[in-house]
């Protein structure tokens, strides 16, 4: 069964259509990511997806259950990482991970093991009792990820994972998402503008352009259509679909907000 | 499971989730309590100053207890209502921080997160009570220190700084920027405190100031706070009243900011 199928969901914003008849199938066990500049969409569909922002038409369904009218139901069974950076740094990771055990209906006996473990998973066992305004820029997105995996989610949406890290922070990132759909099944819904993110991580990407897809498959795939070899990056995929720069577009809020998060991260 | 059970055991759930918010807060306190002192330099200054002053100039009339005793109610109510109505900034901070948008995207039904939000604000008042009673007895006021009125005090404590916490909740979600929130916020602050009893009594205003004051909760938070708190201290309305209107209100306020508080995401 596919865990998400979207039928032309819409959402304008006043007179502005910031998703167009958006037309997706996402099956269990995929990482998917949706690439795109800036003010493609992208956030606007993860919000709806996640039973944030109601659609202005169309619908979509999570595991079967509608976003709209079954959102109760959706909320169960998927985790979510926002681009801004949503742990609390006023609490230890520990705690940040408690009270959203707590939210989220763990009996009492499994709570303590649960959150040790997925602390364990991330990496964060060391930093455990330490306030989050100690950590580092990864190892706060690692906890995040660590927090929406308590409850054994079926479907990860992760916004924009990597916005912000170093090098070398942003893979150990990629990796633990690699883990938790290679050990938990878990199927992987995420954002980006960074192509070589896709390319590496992605088992199918859509690209999203002014609310549409543009086009849709397997990195290689995509590649192919391209037509022109082998060595063909996604950028100059992005380019043949779109046909536009990757750095066009982009408000001033979404410019300070992702610079917003790029400080707090470094 | 019976119809009965189903709806015993979702409000059990309700009023965990709802005390798992407001214990997030007091884990946030607990960490870094100072706020909790900075905070009480104002009602200190009320008390010390203009209450010594007015106590000496006997312009206003306050039957047979002395005004430091008569306004000492009603500085706490003025400094629970100046927290609490401050409230709201937090609420678009947290937005900003996309802590909200995780609480939402949790199955946390909305008017728990709301009211434990109300119950947080209530924590922090319980610990501007416990200042200013303290101040109060180093002034010689005569405090009434019955068990039960004690009481009484914290429960009309909570239930003031939910409603104006809520209150306060609901303006945010409508303004939704810390600029426009903090012009707004002035402009609500001044007008209830003076248009209520809590430094005066009502019999002394205006005809049209006297039927503002009647609408406004805080005369009734004034009203059963001068009864409890004092020794011979009196009510003009009855404590039955009193905590009907503040009970209702709050209930109002809430059911209103579950329905808003998803809307500071859009």
């Amino acid at each position: 069964m596919a865990i998400i199928e979207t039928n032309s969901l819409t959402r304008y914003f006043g007179q502005i259509v910031a998703v167009d008849n958006l037309n997706l199938t996402v099956e269990e066990g995929e990482i998917f990511g949706l690439i795109g500049p800036n003010g493609a969409g992208k956030t606007t569909t993860i919000k709806m997806l996640t039973t944030l922002l109601p659609p202005t038409s169309g619908r979509a369904s999570i595991a079967g259950f509608d976003i709209r009218h079954q959102s109760a139901q959706v909320r169960k069974v998927i985790g979510y990482v926002p681009q801004l950076i949503s742990a609390d740094s006023t609490l230890s990771g520990y705690e940040n991970l408690l009270i959203f055990a707590k939210l989220y209906d763990l009996p009492q006996s499994e709570r303590e093991k649960r959150v040790r473990g997925a602390l364990h998973f991330m990496g964060l066992d060391e930093v455990a009792d330490k306030l989050v305004k100690n950590y580092s820029g990864g190892m706060i997105r690692r906890l995040e990820i660590a927090q929406s995996m308590l409850h054994r989610l079926r479907l990860l949406f992760l916004d924009e994972p990597t916005v912000g890290l170093d090098p070398a922070a942003r893979r150990a990132v990629w990796e633990h998402i690699m883990d938790l759909r290679n050990q938990f099944g878990t199927t992987i819904f995420l954002t980006t503008h960074l192509m070589d993110e896709a390319d590496e991580l992605c088992t199918r990407v859509a690209i999203m352009h002014l609310g549409k897809v543009a086009a849709i498959g397997s990195p290689a795939e995509l590649k192919k259509a391209v037509g022109r070899g082998e060595d063909v990056s996604l950028d100059e995929v992005f380019i043949h679909f779109t046909g536009n720069e990757l750095d066009e577009g982009g408000n001033f809020r979404d410019v300070s907000r992702t610079r917003r998060v790029a400080r707090r991260l470094g | 499971m019976s119809f009965a059970q189903r709806h015993l055991k979702r409000i059990y759930s309700f009023i965990y989730k709802t005390l798992v918010i407001a214990e997030l807060e007091a884990r946030k306190l607990r960490h870094d309590p100072t706020e909790l002192f900075t905070r009480a330099v104002q009602p200190a200054l009320w008390l010390l100053v203009f209450g010594q002053v007015f106590t000496r100039v006997r312009a206003i009339p306050t039957g047979n207890i002395p005004y430091i005793d008569f306004m000492t109610p009603g500085i706490l109510a003025q400094s629970v209502l100046f927290i609490a109505i401050f409230y709201g900034i937090a609420i678009i901070w947290e937005r900003d921080l996309g802590v909200v948008h995780k609480f939402l995207v949790s199955p946390t039904p909305r008017a728990a997160l709301v009211l434990g939000k109300a119950l947080s604000a209530g924590l922090r008042g319980l610990a501007q009570g416990f200042i200013i009673i303290v101040l109060a007895l180093i002034l010689r006021v005569h405090l009434n220190f019955n068990i039960l009125a004690l009481f009484g005090v914290a429960v009309a404590v909570i239930l003031g700084s939910a409603l104006f916490s809520t209150f306060s909740l609901i303006v945010a979600c409508i303004v939704k920027t810390r600029e426009r929130f903090m012009g707004i916020g002035q402009v609500l602050t001044m007008p209830l405190f003076f248009a209520s009893n809590a430094i005066y009594p009502i019999s002394i205003m205006p005809s049209w100031l006297k039927v503002v004051s009647h609408l406004n909760p805080l005369t009734y938070e004034v009203d059963i706070l001068r009864r409890l708190m004092l020794l011979g201290g009196t009510s003009s309305y009855g404590v039955g009243v009193d905590l009907l209107v503040l009970i209702l209100a709050t209930g109002i306020l809430v059911v209103i900011g579950a329905v808003m508080y998803p809307k500071v995401v859009v």
